[in-house]
């Protein structure tokens, strides 16, 4: 396993500042600080709903102090990588509404994109404001050793978390100040403004004048809604839903004390399924009806574009690679984590043999639900697993199970290595943007692998240091 | 801003102003009920706050009319939409569903309401030690307001609060009086003695006004002057003509914010002056509670008019 503050009892020179730091404070110290951070966020009330499984609805992710921190030369690396990968998956989106040429090349199968449940009819031919499809890109990263890193995955409809970048740095730098001071770690605020040049820059045909922007959310009750108002606070635009907007006359408005007012670019942090009943499920009560058909007219952008998630299927995730050497005529620089897809028969033989030694994923799940870790698992929740497995073998990939590479990190015990993962925002647009910085996510019990905040999984704050 | 943002700027302070006022009618149950028992014929002061209190009927009719029982259901009954617990309750839900339309430290102020009411501890506090309890309620009510006045932009929304108080507030005072006059003591041979002069005293006290009205009217507890105190004179905070210019002043600033006169700010002025253009003995002549009455009902229209007016619940 692969440390990340030290390597043979060395530690590594990004640590050295902190390390020195942490050993002059002392663990009483710090334990004060863990205490005071928490009562920071608790009063702040950036807290986190798990769905299903009852308890407070406003459980606190758990922050820890010790920041994970990168070279200036490492995040580099993963810049390019991010940005070149999301610009590959934006060319493939567009390919595939359009004339789909890498499905007759013959380097994406046709049913996995046809036949997936995330392809979306309803946008075949129709061009969004600037090609652009995914418009924030959240690419997951896991690292093995200093050089290796590795993509787990990508999000391409609405990733959640940047409010925690946000946040922990601010809490950061009210707890530590002179660390801050000492050392020169680029900044992520930047990252708000950089989403509202984004979004205004994605302005529908139609619009005339400075765009309105709104955040679209499910409302209160959603496990990201603090971070649904945190983004619309931090742009200065208004947080709706969908009972706030309707749809006249070609345009979508929303309902105002003053009366009706335009609406130009929708973030909406709610899935396609439920942005317009008209046009998707009947059921939904959360969008508004007739949405799909100012958007397809050209009266009003919606970011995700509707059918973005066709690319972050995790059966595509693994043509990933071949996106890039297509579309880009470039080399991927950030690795794919090799993938066996149970839909086919040697793949799924070879998983069946070895699921103790796997990670298995639901090519539909996300947010670590239906997983299974196998040497974490037990022998009757293999054979459990493997039913499930046989039953419907297209649904299923499986992945090695990595060495991810740990973080020293508070826990009861005291401070322990526990595993980590790194989610980047790329943003897209006129331009590709990317804050320096990301959401770490940790998994705080010992040995696990699984960092989603919805199975007990905390967070870091990143820091990337300057050259 | 949005018609559902404005709702929730209204009904938050609301339901923060009638926590507030919930604590009110239990201090002054409370200090009537250190009083010697006034005889036959009376109904027990308990059962007149809950009266007042608008929520008897989810009292459970085979409960005692005693202290703790109602004040148990007045604070903590989740049952009880007004109850002290679920205003707040409501409050932080309003809060929390358009954050970005109040400041962090009017989100504290209601959040920590919220985290200390949800503690055991506090209902201990509730039962041993009353009046520190009300005390506390009627702290949380002022650093919502006081965080309000002094970090929220004053535009429209602040607008939606303040109407959102003084509505609940006027509806309040106006409870408080009509409890005094028509629950506790409607027998007329009662009127004028110790003990009614006693529950007088203890209306103004629970108006947080015993103190004013001294100043105003030097020492005379006459209950045609602490009506007047509480109704028809401006200066005083609780007052229904205070409420009532509020009230008027912020819907002219919405109607000069916005470019747009509507029916309901002529309800309004209208409101207001039956407050200006009235004295307490035509007051009294025609019946108090008759008067406030009309007056809660005239107060209830103008809330609709509101929601009306600015499209609430997604007009």
């Amino acid at each position: 396993m692969f440390n990340e503050m030290k390597t043979d009892d060395q530690v590594r020179e990004p640590y050295r500042a902190l390390v020195e730091w942490m050993e002059a404070s002392g663990p009483e110290v710090l334990e004060q600080k863990r205490l005071e951070a928490e009562t920071l966020f608790r009063k702040i009330g950036i807290t986190f709903a798990v769905y299903g499984e009852g308890g407070d609805p406003e459980r606190l992710i758990p922050f820890d102090l010790i920041p994970r921190i990168f070279t200036a030369g490492e995040w580099r690396k993963l810049e390019r990588g991010v940005k070149q990968r999301a610009r590959a998956l934006n060319t493939f989106l567009y390919d595939v509404y359009h004339n789909a040429e890498i499905i007759k090349a013959g380097i994406v199968p046709a049913e996995l994109v046809f036949k997936n449940a995330a392809f979306e009819p309803a946008v075949i031919g129709i061009d969004p404001p600037r090609k652009v499809y995914s418009h924030i890109v959240g690419v997951d990263i896991v690292r093995t050793g200093p050089e290796d890193f590795y993509v787990l995955e990508d999000n391409c409809r609405t990733p959640s978390g940047v409010s925690y970048m946000l946040e922990n740095r601010e809490i950061m730098m009210r707890m530590f100040p002179d660390l801050f001071k000492s050392l020169r770690i680029e900044p992520v605020e930047g990252y708000s403004d950089m989403l509202l040049k984004t979004l205004k820059s994605i302005a529908p045909n139609k619009c005339d004048r400075d765009p309105n922007i709104v955040v679209l959310t499910p409302g209160a009750m959603n496990s990201a809604y603090y971070e649904h108002s945190f983004l619309a606070d931090q742009m200065g635009v208004e947080l709706v839903e969908g009972q706030d907007l309707f749809v006249s006359g070609g345009r979508v408005y929303m309902r105002t004390t003053r009366g009706p007012e335009r609406v130009d670019v929708i973030y909406r942090r709610i899935d396609d399924d439920y942005i317009d009943p008209l046009c998707f499920r009947s059921d939904s009560v959360l969008g508004i009806p007739g949405l799909m058909n100012v958007y397809r007219s050209g009266g009003v952008a919606i970011c995700s574009a509707p059918g973005a998630g066709v690319a972050d299927d995790k059966a595509v995730y693994t043509y990933v690679p071949d996106m890039i050497r297509f579309y880009l005529g470039q080399e991927p620089i950030l690795n794919n984590v090799p993938t066996w897809k149970c839909g086919k028969p040697d793949d799924l033989k070879y998983v069946l043999e070895n699921l103790g030694d796997l990670v298995v994923k639901e090519v539909h799940g996300s947010g670590g639900y239906g997983m299974l870790v196998g040497p974490a698992s037990t022998k009757e929740e293999q054979v459990t697993y493997a039913e499930r497995i046989k039953a419907d073998p297209g649904d299923f990939i499986a992945q090695p199970t990595l060495s991810l590479s740990a973080c020293p990190t508070f826990v009861e015990s005291g401070i322990a290595p526990r595993h980590v993962d790194f989610r980047p925002f790329c943003l897209v647009g006129d331009n590709i943007r990317l804050a320096p910085g990301g959401l770490t996510r940790v998994a705080m019990r010992e040995g696990s692998l699984v960092v989603n905040s919805s199975q007990g999984g905390g967070v870091k704050d990143t820091w990337i240091m300057a050259e | 801003m949005l018609s559902r943002t404005a709702d929730n700027l209204f009904w938050l302070s609301r339901y923060v102003e009638r926590a507030e006022n919930m604590a009110r009618l239990m201090e002054m149950g409370y200090r009537m009920a250190l009083m010697p028992s006034t005889g036959d014929g009376n109904r027990s002061e308990w059962e007149s706050v809950l009266s007042a209190s608008g929520c008897q009927g989810g009292y459970d009719p085979n409960a005692p009319l005693r202290q703790e029982e109602v004040a148990n259901f007045l604070i903590f009954n989740r049952d009880n939409p007004s109850s002290i617990i679920n205003c707040f309750e409501a409050a932080r839900a309003s809060a929390r569903a358009m954050r970005t339309a109040i400041t962090a430290e009017m989100w504290e102020a209601l959040n920590n309401a919220l985290m200390e009411l949800r503690r055991p501890s506090i209902h201990n506090l509730a039962k041993n030690e009353l009046p520190e309890f009300i005390d506390w309620v009627k702290r949380q009510g002022s650093l919502f307001r006081g965080t309000t006045d002094s970090t929220l932009l004053r535009n429209d929304g602040y607008d939606f609060i303040r109407l959102g108080t003084f509505i609940e507030r006027a509806d309040n005072t106006a409870r408080l009086l009509d409890v005094k006059y028509y629950v506790l003591l409607p027998e007329t041979s009662m009127v004028g003695d110790g003990v009614d002069n006693y529950q007088w005293t203890t209306v103004l006290r629970a108006a947080s006004s015993l103190r004013a009205f001294h100043w105003v009217y030097r020492d005379d507890y006459s209950p045609y002057r602490i009506a007047h105190f509480l109704i028809l004179n401006p200066f005083s905070p609780r007052s229904l003509a205070h409420c009532s210019e509020h009230i008027t002043q912020h819907l002219e600033r919405l109607a000069r914010h916005y470019g747009q006169r509507r029916p309901v700010h002529g309800q309004a002025v209208e409101m207001y002056s039956l407050l200006t253009q009235s004295d307490m003995e035509e007051i009294f002549a025609n019946g108090l509670h008759g008067f406030l009455n009309d007056f809660q009902a005239r107060n209830r229209a103008l809330s609709a008019a509101i929601a009306e007016t600015y499209h609430f619940g997604g007009q």
